[in-house]
């Protein structure tokens, strides 16, 4: 079963590479959401494991963010995902899933 | 007491893509090592070696400072807030990728290959406005001295980045000394040897080594043979 991971970030261009990379690896899939709304459909909508908080997230955006995945899902692990590629992108995902 | 980490040259991670030659002195794309995620700010070190005509096509960054330093030959960069310029040696460049910029970067040269650092460090804001910056050095400031090449201030000397970090090059002869003290409080230094054989207080480093230092105020570089260093010193916490 693949690990589900939700990548959020307000760049579109940007967030459709994230997705495609983290696709490239056959035991990920991910699932991108532009805005908060997106983002909280998506997450009540299947389980993630992983939540990639990406670039051009508002302070208070991500705050309820968080608020909301944790209520609907407490062991949730959210890590922010800095540098916009596959540069860190791996690292980011391994570190978090161990 | 001061706290260090040596990382020789040989422990690095190696991605060889035939273009591309490159060295991670931290994880990077397919080299992942968890002792190796980052010093303090400091989370890339790339030792790049690009193939004459060849180089990385367009793609995207967001928060990050990214810093390039060509050691050897020209690479192109073109932006999407339409930049394009060439960096050579001496020169260097940094880039705030902020709230997202794509770019490339390409070794027009169809004979000679481009050696080049390129270092990601952490910002100490996110979503910034991305903006491109880059100067040319003049290479005698660095002979038997430390010259400052970047900072947090505009107005100070070489380039800046959102963050509290400050990196100096120096190309010393054999025999040379000098004392560096670190700027900011909590900061820690991160040394790279260019070439040559360097000494940090008592550690003997060699061509392309790494050593951080950090719970201290100061210390001590004497190069062995004739040398040159790279220092970047970044916040241990941020």
């Amino acid at each position: 079963m693949k690990t589900e991971i939700l990548a959020i970030g307000r760049h579109p261009e940007i967030l459709q590479t994230v997705v495609r990379l983290v696709n490239n690896n056959p035991e990920w899939n991910a699932t991108g959401a532009g805005t908060d709304d997106e983002a909280i459909l998506a997450f009540s909508a299947q389980p993630f494991r992983l939540v990639l908080l990406g670039g051009g997230i508002e302070k208070e955006s991500e705050d309820r963010l968080c608020a909301a995945f944790r209520a609907l899902n407490p062991d949730i692990i959210i890590v922010q995902h800095y540098g916009g590629g596959s540069g860190l992108l791996f690292a980011e995902i391994y570190q978090a899933l161990n | 007491m001061a706290h260090t980490v040596l990382h020789k040259a040989e422990t690095r991670g190696h991605a060889n893509h035939g273009w591309l030659n490159s060295y991670h002195s931290f994880s990077f794309s397919s080299y992942y090592n968890p002792e190796r995620m980052n010093f303090g700010a400091l989370r890339v070190l790339n030792d790049d070696t690009v193939d004459a005509g060849m180089g990385f096509g367009k793609h995207p960054h967001d928060n990050m400072e990214i810093i390039s330093i060509p050691l050897e030959g020209d690479l192109e960069h073109k932006d999407s807030m339409n930049n394009v310029a060439v960096i050579k040696n001496g020169d260097i460049q940094a880039m705030s990728a902020g709230t997202g910029i794509y770019h490339s970067e390409y070794n027009k040269d169809r004979e000679q290959r481009v050696k080049f650092l390129q270092i990601w460090v952490y910002p100490d804001k996110k979503n910034v406005e991305p903006r491109y910056d880059q100067i040319t050095l003049n290479l005698e400031d660095r002979h038997n001295k430390l010259q400052q090449i970047l900072s947090p201030n505009a107005d100070d000397e070489g380039v800046w980045i959102h963050q509290n970090a400050w990196f100096h090059l120096g190309k010393f002869d054999k025999g040379v000394s000098t004392e560096y003290n670190i700027k900011g409080k909590g900061n820690g230094v991160y040394v790279f040897v260019l070439n040559g054989d360097v000494k940090v207080n008592d550690q003997l480093l060699n061509t392309r080594d790494g050593y951080g230092i950090w719970d201290t105020d100061k210390f001590t570089i004497t190069v062995e043979t004739d040398a040159e260093f790279l220092l970047m010193e970044v916040p241990m916490e941020f």
